[in-house]
């Protein structure tokens, strides 16, 4: 892989591309200001994408900007190990459907990874720019969102699908989440005839349940989908594993091999007094009844819970997509509650942002202890309690410790609990020769099988709650592994 | 074309029996699950019990009472129609052991749950004394059906116009003053369970209830279904739906019940005028 990225970087015309500008000139470009929905215009609903396209000359300015580093440690920043400076310098001589097909050389979500990957964190804190120079990075995640776009508007798809050779073997996934779709789409370009069950009636997992539109619309999403069809992926909705067919089903069906990607599903929530009055919900919930059910339009029979004062609690992307869903459902004030300050808020920068000016108020240092509810059960009060910061704890962060005395009421009509989820127990109830830990997150080995033969397992039933990348990342290593098992035996 | 309906037979003014194709979940339920039913692209998911499977024909059964939008909606198709979608079984069955005498305690639509708990029970050898209880004569539904699977059955009605006058738990404890009874298993209105629950906590008698509580998902992802039992919080559709009556907090699901009450009567509304 990396002799092969080494060998592109020194094809003839990249050798002429790196020669056409200089370096001081490449640095001298300021890096792009990614366009945005106006914020009171956007905030008038749920389905409007808040980061505009850009276009053709703006990316290939910003591709111009990149160094094609003799080392790409951008690279190394990607869970999925993109060759990133092979789709920017493509991008930059304006083959933007060859710089798609690179994309699709390792992530069969470039769409969905050019939106909701932290870049700042991964491939973008690890730019030459970003290291060495300390400039601004090469807005890596726009332009493969550009390229990925650019892909998805076009009729004519980039080569991944020609000719795929199918090896008869049956696979089967469950769940069609990041980590299910990544490993589907390797699998099928393996040749195998991989079929992913999903237990909901749409596809996609949290990017269609819990990712809402304004950040990631459901079209992105389904294009990719038909692009796994094309490769032969057939899904199969409304199809618990385990419940309505177990493995052994499965098995007697043909399948030769399995793959557990069935998310962290099970919201957590504080245990505090009051928690379960009318009105406080999961995030989980909050954001299924309005991204998958639609909650917030006239002609869907889901309802959700709506009002004055909109508390969030949490400081995650979780809590930023409910917060920011409850300003758009028209709450008054749709407020954030998080027991640290917003230093250590594990949200992208970039949500922080985009929630501040659409409106969202931050109280930090606070906790929640306690609901109050009005004497029909619903939720009118949080009781919070400030917090100071203190010594570091094991996560590095500041540890939040509690001022005593410091509690005050404070008005809402919903509340959110967005403080992290747990495994789903789904699998683990059913087959308890499937060894978990005490989490409930699925054990596996280095090559990700679990401790049943031919039962792989990866993304956040692994993990226990993590990133859509790291997900697809397991997916990717996963279907080399079991890849290369199955041809081994 | 998937979950065709297969007959549709209306039991009261608003109870409807609707027989479904659902190969799969008509070979791996188990008493006590239950599936996730929606109707229509704008659909809500609707939790609703199964109350029989036919292996052979490949054949679910449910019994819908239309209370809302959603049940509405679904008990308006008819033979021939698909649910669009259907997804199951969800849910803990049923715990079935050899314990002597069970006593089965049904209200309203939760006969249609009770209907293979009860086969099951009789199955192992249990006697199976069924109480079934209604508002009036219309309302008492599954008779037949109750009788095949039960040892006695026990009819109450509200106002006396049929069986017995009186409510299910004046029926209880008839029972129990003359026989001994080693399981109590009930299954209706919040309301109707807390008070079964209430008698059989004299006598100390082990009780379960089947929640019916409100789910967007029912496979543990939303958490709207969240009861306390035994002062922890925990989740209906993958905890339960069954749990030991005498640990839940009824009071606390009547409540939580009504929290969508609200958008529900918009929701009729809407259908009013449409």
């Amino acid at each position: 892989m990396i002799d092969k990225i080494k060998e592109q970087r020194n094809e003839a015309w990249r050798v002429e591309l790196r020669k056409k500008l200089k370096a001081k000139d490449r640095k001298a470009i300021e890096r792009i200001v990614i366009p945005e929905e106006d914020s009171l215009e956007r905030i008038k609903s749920q389905r409007i994408e808040v980061n505009r396209p850009i276009t053709f000359d703006q990316a290939q300015t910003e591709a111009s900007r990149c160094m094609d580093c003799a080392n790409p440690t951008c690279m190394e920043g990607c869970p999925v190990g993109i060759n990133i400076p092979g789709f920017i310098k493509n991008i930059e001589q304006g083959d933007i459907m060859n710089a798609a097909s690179i994309l699709k050389e390792t992530s069969v979500l470039p769409a969905v990874c050019g939106r909701v990957c932290p870049q700042e964190k991964q491939c973008e804190a690890r730019c030459f720019y970003a290291e060495k120079l300390n400039l601004p990075a090469v807005a890596i995640g726009a332009l493969e969102r550009f390229a990925a776009d650019y892909e998805q508007s076009n009729q004519t798809k980039s080569d991944q699908v020609n000719e795929r050779v199918s090896n008869g073997v049956k696979i089967a996934v469950i769940g069609s989440g990041p980590s299910g779709l990544s490993f589907a789409g390797d699998m099928a370009k393996y040749g195998y005839e991989v079929t992913v069950f999903e237990a909901l009636h749409e596809i996609g997992g949290v990017l269609k349940y819990g990712i809402p539109e304004f950040r990631l619309p459901n079209a992105v999403v389904d294009a990719e989908i038909e692009n796994l069809k094309e490769l032969g992926v057939q899904f199969v909705t409304n199809f618990i594993v385990g419940q309505t067919a177990s493995i052994q089903d499965l098995k007697e069906d043909g399948f030769a091999a399995f793959y557990i990607a069935s998310g962290a599903g099970l919201p957590r929530f504080m245990n505090i007094p009051g928690e379960n009055a009318n009105g406080i919900l999961s995030s989980n919930e909050y954001l299924t009844r309005v991204n998958l059910m639609g909650a917030d339009l006239a002609e869907s029979d889901t309802p959700v819970m709506t009002g004055k004062n909109v508390v969030v609690i949490g400081g995650g992307n979780t809590a930023m997509d409910s917060v920011r869903t409850a300003k758009r459902l028209g709450a008054e004030r749709a407020m954030i509650v998080y027991r640290r300050s917003q230093d250590e808020m594990p949200a992208r920068k970039e949500e922080v942002h985009h929630a501040e000016a659409e409106g969202v108020e931050f109280l930090t240092l606070s906790n929640p202890v306690e609901y109050v509810a009005d004497d029909n059960g619903r939720v009118s009060h949080v009781k919070i309690q400030k917090m100071e910061l203190g010594e570091p704890d094991e996560s590095g962060r500041r540890r939040p410790v509690s001022i005593p005395g410091s509690e005050y009421l404070l008005e809402a009509s919903v509340v959110v609990v967005a403080v992290g989820v747990s495994p789903n127990p789904l699998m683990t109830n059913v087959m308890p020769e499937l060894n978990s830990t005490d989490w409930g997150t699925i054990m596996v080995d280095e090559s990700l099988q679990s401790s049943i033969n031919d039962i792989y397992a990866g993304g956040d039933i692994v993990r226990g709650g993590a990133s859509v990348i790291l997900a697809m990342g397991d997916g990717r290593k996963a279907a080399k592994n079991m890849h290369e098992k199955l041809i081994g035996n | 074309m998937k979950n065709k309906i297969i007959s549709k037979v209306q039991l009261s003014d608003s109870i409807f029996k609707i027989e479904v194709e659902a190969p799969l979940i008509a070979r791996s339920r188990k008493p006590g699950n239950f599936v996730m039913v929606r109707v229509g692209e704008n659909g809500e998911r609707i939790p609703l019990t199964i109350a029989d499977a036919n292996r052979d024909k490949g054949t679910i059964t449910m019994v819908v009472q239309k209370m809302g939008v959603s049940s509405a909606k679904l008990c308006e198709l008819n033979s021939g129609d698909c649910i669009t979608d259907l997804v199951g079984p969800l849910g803990k069955p049923t715990k079935i052991e050899k314990v002597g005498t069970v006593l089965a305690c049904c209200g309203g639509v939760g006969v249609a749950p009770m209907l293979p708990i009860i086969e099951a029970h009789q199955k192992v050898g249990n006697r199976v004394i069924t109480i079934l209880a209604a508002r009036t004569k219309e309302l008492v539904i599954l008779e037949e059906e109750v009788r095949k699977f039960s040892d006695e059955v026990v009819i109450m009605t509200d106002d006396g116009s049929y069986g017995n006058k009186g409510l299910v738990t004046a029926g209880m404890e008839q029972v129990i003053a003359r026989e001994s009874i080693h399981e109590c298993v009930t299954i209706g209105p919040a309301i109707m369970m807390k008070f079964c629950a209430e008698t059989t906590r004299k006598y100390d008698i082990h009780t379960v209830a089947s929640l019916n509580s409100i789910m967007v998902d029912g496979t543990g992802m939303c958490g709207a279904c969240r009861v306390s039992v035994a002062g922890k919080t925990r989740f209906t559709c993958i905890d339960g739906p069954e749990f030991d009556a005498h640990q839940v907090d009824f009071d606390e699901i009547l409540t939580r019940l009504k929290g969508y009450q609200d958008k529900e009567k918009l929701g009729n509304k809407l259908q009013e005028v449409k």
